[in-house]
């Protein structure tokens, strides 16, 4: 069957299956288990609303604890046995004193370090200067858009964007990447950027910096919104300047969304894997963990040491895990 | 709130300059690629992106025609030819010309001048050349000639027709996008049911342990979902599924789940409980209230969970790459394509930037279109 024709079915089978099984599900329980007469009618009705909930969640909990919660407990287990795949021996933590002892993982968690200390930051900071600037001017939706257009590029094709960006020719010929242009024009030598150690990571960065603030500007932009008018003019009254209403008054205000903004695009980043895939596949010491995991899961075919690397993952992303549940039950209450 | 009286700051210049430097950074790099996709590979080698908008000095190699087709004019043997003509390369103005790779710019247009076996050569500005030689010229292809000429900007569909309507292009887009689509529509379309029932459920119903679920919900947010590869793919492989379009569905299905039932949740929660109340008295079974009431109050969000696993799906490079596309290649997705093209035709701008685009053009026009849910989901997605 040709895959459009499968697809089309697909989804013919699969919203006719979900909205069968909550019709039907539903008619079962009312009309059949519990129906709502005879002498146990109110007992029945009690009992039917509270087995509902359950048939509403079903299918989404059984999708969620199998691609989301299964995998922690079996990636876990992964890692504690033998390398090969498929391999059923326990060798407790051999896997990640292996991996412990690879050049190639420390030069993964340092990269990703650096991505964590970098690009969170200085997306938070452009996003927060784009927020504060556009809304000042008559032409700022406009100019937030075409900021904002980023996120809706992919990785793959952001890597081929900067790869042109940073292209470089012999000093003979003319430069087509913009970078080497203006180094030329400046009097030096053409340099070809992404396989300079260490400066590299940082240019691969800027991809992904140039993706995230525009999502950090639009939600920033929408908290700078909200704050109560009267302590900006109550500012203004006492005479504070542009600069200092920005960071004395409105900062502190929007400071939790920050916070909000600051983290999310953390796990981003934590899990960044096609930029470096795409860019420079971890050659030249700009290895981050994601890619180190790909590499040995599929490349080397080894199971151990790449669910290791995914649980070290798992672990960095466990604080935010925490206070993000925390956040969410003090919501709640 | 900035236009109080006394606050029209003389910084209003200084910010219309800064968000059009900014603007203009964000968008340099992606208009370099959209502008290279319509240049041949020549043009894209011998000159940056932002001078194809204006007439460029570009030097050019041309080979005249053949020595067989030479003339004799009494004692001379001559060739003419149009430079230009000889490899329907666009019209330009020759301003300097020469016959030798190291000395490229010897003569200039009009002036007569020499190549090492010792013809005499002319070349004008419009481009004919006439080369003259006492003897009789042999060889079997003809000489080259070095121009320096102004070549006004053009531009071509060529490469989007070579990448995406060529059938003897085993590298063309077309399969790849048909690929991406087929993924994208049912992992966009089946997810959003599914979780509209749960999120109705944890929204507006009663039932230990809901507060239980919402917080496994908000971690599940954000385990990633590398964790899941060699698990899941190990799964599917025992279960018979395999690499294929079926688990790569139920893979986006499972990984947009906890966003899907988030956003929708949080949307619920804040209709007013009075609609869902006087449903309740008056008969309505839950059911009934879920189909007829909640879910067409709903449309903002599940539109803007709808565009946001839409890019994801349409921009993912692993999930495919894990579930999807096995060894005999058919079934590959844009962004993998992408890559390929990137290992094999690195140097190749017209190719890549060509791919790229087709693969880019969908997202944006969602963007473009939807933009104002996009931002109510992004909005309502991040965790407070």
């Amino acid at each position: 069957m040709s895959p459009v024709l499968l697809g089309i079915f697909t989804i013919v089978l699969g919203v006719a299956g979900c909205v069968g099984y909550f019709w039907a599900s539903n008619l079962i329980l009312d009309k059949v288990i519990f129906p709502a007469k005879g002498p146990n009618a109110g007992r029945n009705i009690n009992r039917a609303n509270m087995v509902r909930p359950w048939l509403f969640l079903f299918p989404a909990l059984f999708v969620l604890t199998l691609y989301l919660g299964y995998p922690v407990i079996e990636t876990l287990r992964l890692s504690l046995m033998e390398r090969v795949p498929g391999g059923s021996e326990f060798v407790g933590l051999a896997n990640y004193s292996q991996m412990l002892d690879e050049p190639k993982f420390w030069e993964a968690l340092r990269n990703n370090m650096l991505w964590l200390l970098v690009v969170p930051a200085a997306s938070t900071a452009f996003g927060l200067l784009a927020a504060q600037l556009t809304d000042r001017i008559a032409w700022g939706s406009i100019a937030k858009s075409l900021i904002f257009m980023p996120m809706a590029i992919s990785f793959v094709g952001a890597a081929v964007i900067w790869k042109l960006v940073y292209d470089a020719r012999p000093i003979e010929t003319e430069q087509i990447g913009i970078i080497n242009a203006i180094i030329v024009a400046a009097g030096g030598e053409p340099k070809t950027i992404l396989t300079i150690p260490f400066w590299n990571n940082f240019f691969l960065m800027i991809v992904l910096i140039w993706i995230q603030t525009g999502f950090a500007m639009v939600i920033l932009s929408a908290a700078l919104r909200g704050i109560p008018e009267e302590t900006v003019e109550a500012a203004i009254v006492d005479g504070a300047g542009p600069f200092q209403i920005f960071f004395k008054i409105k900062v502190p205000q929007i400071m939790g969304t920050i916070v909000v903004v600051w983290t999310t695009i953390t796990i981003v980043v934590l899990k960044v894997f096609d930029i470096v895939f795409a860019m420079t596949n971890g050659q030249w010491e700009t290895q981050v963990l994601a890619n180190y995991m790909y590499d040995k899961l599929f490349r080397a075919n080894d199971w151990g040491v790449g669910s290791a690397a995914a649980m070290v993952i798992m672990l960095l992303v466990t604080p935010i895990l925490v206070w993000n549940v925390y956040n969410a039950r003090k919501e709640m209450k | 709130m900035d236009n109080i009286a006394g606050t029209k700051s003389s910084l209003t210049w200084a910010v219309n300059l800064s968000v059009l430097a900014l603007v203009f950074l964000w968008l340099f790099p992606t208009v370099g690629l959209l502008v290279s996709s319509f240049r041949t590979g020549d043009q894209i080698a011998s000159s940056g992106w932002w001078k194809s908008m204006f007439t460029a000095e570009q030097n050019l190699v041309v080979r005249t025609q053949d020595p067989d087709k030479q003339v004799q004019e009494g004692n001379l043997w001559v060739i003419e030819g149009n430079v230009f003509t000889e490899d329907g390369r666009p019209v330009g103005t020759i301003s300097r010309y020469g016959t030798s790779s190291r000395s490229i710019s010897d003569y200039a247009a009009g002036e007569a001048g020499e190549f090492r076996s010792g013809e005499r050569v002319i070349v004008e500005t419009n481009g004919d050349y006439r080369i003259e030689s006492t003897e009789e010229m042999s060889g079997k292809r003809g000489k080259r000639l070095f121009v320096t000429a102004a070549v006004p900007p053009e531009f071509t569909l060529e490469n989007y027709r070579f990448m995406l309507f060529d059938e003897s292009n085993v590298e063309g887009m077309s399969k790849a996008f048909i690929n991406t689509l087929t993924v994208t529509i049912p992992a966009t379309v089946i997810p959003i049911l599914v979780a509209a029932f749960a999120a109705y459920a944890l929204a507006w119903m009663e039932f230990p342990g809901r507060a239980l679920l919402i917080a496994a919900v908000v971690a599940a947010l954000v385990v990633p979902l590398q964790l899941a590869l060699i698990p899941l793919l190990k799964l599917h492989n025992e279960i018979g599924i395999g690499k294929g379009y079926i688990g790569v569905w139920l893979a986006h299905t499972g990984f947009g789940m906890p966003l899907a039932i988030y956003l929708l949740r949080n949307y619920m929660v804040g209709l007013p409980r009075d609609i869902i109340e006087n449903a309740r008295v008056d008969g309505a079974t839950e059911f009934q209230i879920f189909t007829k009431i909640i879910l067409p109050l709903c449309f903002p969000a599940l539109a803007s969970f709808a565009i946001l696993q839409f890019l994801w799906t349409w921009n993912d490079l692993l999930v495919a790459k894990v579930f999807l596309i096995d060894s005999t290649g058919e079934t590959t997705v844009m962004t993998n394509k992408i890559v390929e093209l990137l290992g094999t035709r690195g140097g190749n701008w017209e190719i890549l930037a060509t791919a790229a685009f087709v693969s880019i053009i969908m997202p944006l026009v969602v963007f473009f279109a939807m933009q104002k849910y996009l931002v109510r989901g992004m909005l309502a997605g991040s965790v407070k």
